[in-house]
């Protein structure tokens, strides 16, 4: 489902048996047939439009930038410098791992909390359901910024949670983990893959829900009555028919976490920076535009063959 | 093996899906529960599957009590209204869905046996999807059969299917029942599938068998308005009984002069005595029609054979269906008596307002009560 499919030009070849626009002079009106044709081209057009605008415009822009070579002062050329690649993943290598490591355990960490959640939504919360969805929206009420600012005060030093934490000697298992030190909770690992978890959770309880909503609860009473345990329902029915939702959310928390810089730079410190991070400072603080677009290349690069990897591993291709 | 219910009712909330209920299934029978939507027909069944748990009473198996077991502890398997077939899985891993559940490893041979018992060998490798209705009904009758269940439920198999593919997998679950010998309990709406399937049938009304037997002593023999009408057609005739001679009764129709009359054993109605008010029933095909003329002439005595109920009445509606003549008559007792004649002699004088005399033998008539209502059970019969 996650495929993107095309849809194919309808009647790009006409049917034999019928007369073609050309020689067909019976009735139908020769004319209304190549505006049907056109028809899917003007649907696709606002979209093509947005993506040229959008998306193509700017890639062979940023993919020239990457390649360019010079200064502020003296402007940047292209050199065919392809040298700025080999340069980013030296220099910034720990942050490109950093970003997939933490976008990983986001993404891991979504499953598991989102999973039950949207399972509970769509089969358990009976007349509830509407009201727990939109308490999974709700924070998108408020601004991705703000409720991440909230984060740092949540998880502030001397605050409420830290207290706790600390009275419980959770941060010291943490701490042991290498996940939190000083007896502190923000500026630590920790901070910024909660962070993530938390901004991208929707994204991954969406999907979740609607491709488990989808499931016929016949197929559950079926299962039950050949033989299958609760367990064995959801081991060998539920959950493979739910492997569309599982793909679909964990691309939508897996990408944007590991491209995201917000929640590295208000909740970390200059040890947990992420990629995005390095190519926001250098394409506003240090100038380098070369550099910040070969990093931008590179993260694209490795999401694409990493989305690919999954996507053959999953095979979504052959579920309904 | 035996099935037997007894006490077991069901309530949703606040509404009675089942009264209390008490039901022997013989080992070895084809079962049919017949009635309309939510009779508690469905209800019945999914508590003998386990997928619903009784309010009260008990469900035996043999002389196991199953009433509290969960589904996939009971001997027990379901074919699903809408197959319920899992879309990802493919036809051989569907039937083998139960064995491997069992932990049986080696399914090869049986999924190939069992494929081939519904006819479906070739398709092993198939998608659900990508099969037919009447393929995926298979499919579903294979995957609870391939278990050797004690008891194999159905409910409504048919139902999604087209009337010509319909007949022919009625034919065919009568074969395959009588080949794998299991107790099938069927669920049904359609009375002519019950009847065709059935050794015994139950029909339901409001959460309640109103009769249970074989398919032609409820059709021939109907104990409520709701048998009478659910099950065929029957003519409905207010009557007052006269007098009650040995083994006879003898009736007055309501707003006729004529007697009729009926063995006692056909009425429903316990210990019947003149005065007392009862519905005399007939059916559309046990009638016969004849020419007022000649029901005068005398000689053409015989046509009315000596001894037959007869009433008057004139024809409002007839169709001709090739294979027999629907009549529609209105009569002083009845406004509408359907008859239906086989098309053997056919007498063309017979057409839209015609005098015509309504006979039939009085071994044919039955009797109900008539504090019920006369119309139950017709509505449904439509569904």
């Amino acid at each position: 489902m996650t495929a993107p499919s095309v849809p194919a030009p309808a009647g790009t070849a006409p049917p034999p048996d019928r007369p073609s626009p050309e020689t067909g002079s019976s009735g139908g009106g020769p004319e209304t047939r190549p505006r049907k044709r056109l028809t899917p081209y003007w649907l696709l057009l606002p979209a093509g439009l947005w993506l040229a605008v959008f998306f193509v415009a700017p890639f062979f822009y940023q993919a020239s930038t990457s390649v360019q070579s010079g200064s502020l002062e003296e402007g940047f050329r292209v050199t065919w410098a392809f040298s700025n690649y080999a340069d980013a993943l030296a220099t910034y290598g720990p942050h490109f791992l950093r970003s997939f490591l933490y976008a990983s355990i986001a993404t891991l960490l979504c499953l598991l909390i989102g999973y039950p959640l949207a399972y509970t939504i769509a089969f358990r919360a009976g007349r509830w359901r509407s009201l727990l969805l939109v308490m999974v929206i709700a924070p998108f009420f408020t601004s991705f910024l703000i409720r991440t600012l909230a984060w740092k005060t949540i998880l502030s030093d001397g605050g409420p949670v830290v207290g706790v934490l600390e009275s419980l000697h959770v941060l010291d298992v943490t701490a042991l983990l290498g996940l939190t030190g000083d007896d502190r909770l923000l500026a630590t690992p920790l901070a910024v893959v909660c962070g993530l978890t938390y901004n991208f959770l929707p994204f991954m309880i969406l999907p979740l829900y609607s491709s488990l909503e989808r499931i016929d609860l016949s197929l559950h009473e079926a299962a039950r009555d050949l033989y299958a345990e609760p367990a064995t329902v959801f081991r060998k029915v539920t959950f493979p028919l739910s492997m569309p939702g599982v793909v679909a959310g964990t691309l939508l928390t897996f990408i944007p976490a590991s491209g995201d810089y917000i929640n590295a730079q208000l909740l970390g410190s200059p040890n947990t920076q992420m990629v995005g991070n390095a190519i926001q400072k250098q394409f506003l603080n240090v100038l380098d535009y070369p550099a910040a677009a070969a990093m931008s290349f590179i993260l694209m690069a490795i999401i694409l063959v990493v989305v690919t990897l999954y996507m053959r591993r999953t095979g979504t291709e052959e579920l309904v | 093996m035996t099935i037997t219910l007894s006490g077991v009712s069901k309530v949703f909330g606040g509404f009675t899906a089942v009264h209390p209920l008490d039901l022997t299934i013989p080992e070895g029978s084809f079962f049919a529960l017949l009635g309309a939507s939510g009779c508690g027909k469905t209800t019945t069944l999914r508590m003998i599957a386990g997928l619903e748990e009784p309010t009260d009473g008990t469900i035996r198996l043999g002389d196991d009590d199953i009433t509290r077991l969960p589904p996939h502890k009971r001997p027990v398997n379901t074919v699903f209204q809408n197959y319920a077939l899992f879309p990802h899985l493919d036809v051989a891993e569907n039937v083998a869905f139960g064995l491997r559940r069992r932990g049986i490893s080696s399914v090869r041979k049986q999924v190939e046996e069992t494929l081939e018992l519904v006819e479906l060998g070739p398709l092993a490798k198939r998608k659900p999807r990508q099969l037919s209705g009447g393929q995926q009904q298979r499919v579903a009758l294979a995957r609870a059969l391939i278990n050797r269940p004690r008891v194999l439920l159905l409910d409504e198999p048919l139902g999604a299917l087209d009337l010509k593919l319909r007949r022919q997998m009625q034919l065919e679950l009568k074969r395959i029942q009588t080949e794998v010998g299991i107790t099938f309990v069927h669920v049904t709406h359609d009375q002519e599938e019950a009847m065709t399937m059935a050794d015994t049938v139950a029909v339901m009304n409001r959460g309640r068998v109103v009769q249970l037997g074989a398919p032609d002593e409820l059709y021939e023999n109907p104990r409520s308005t709701f048998a009478a009408n659910f099950l065929g057609t029957s003519n409905l005739i207010e009557a007052e009984i006269l007098a009650v001679e040995g083994a006879e009764l003898r009736l007055k129709a309501v707003g006729a002069d004529s007697v009729l009359r009926l063995p006692v054993e056909r009425c429903a109605v316990e210990e019947p005595r003149a005065g007392g008010k009862v519905l005399v029933g007939v059916r559309p095909e046990k009638i016969s029609l004849t020419h007022a003329a000649d029901a005068e002439d005398s000689d053409a005595s015989g046509t009315i054979p000596e001894g037959s109920n007869v009433l008057t009445g004139r024809i409002r509606d007839a169709g001709y269906l090739g294979v027999s003549l629907q009549y529609v008559v209105d009569s002083p007792v009845c406004s509408e008596f359907s008859v239906y004649e086989p098309n053997v002699e056919r007498d063309t004088r017979l057409t839209r307002g015609t005098e015509v005399v309504l006979h039939w033998r009085p071994s044919h008539t039955f009797a109900l009560d008539a504090a019920q209502d006369a119309e139950a059970g017709t509505a449904e019969e439509a569904l």
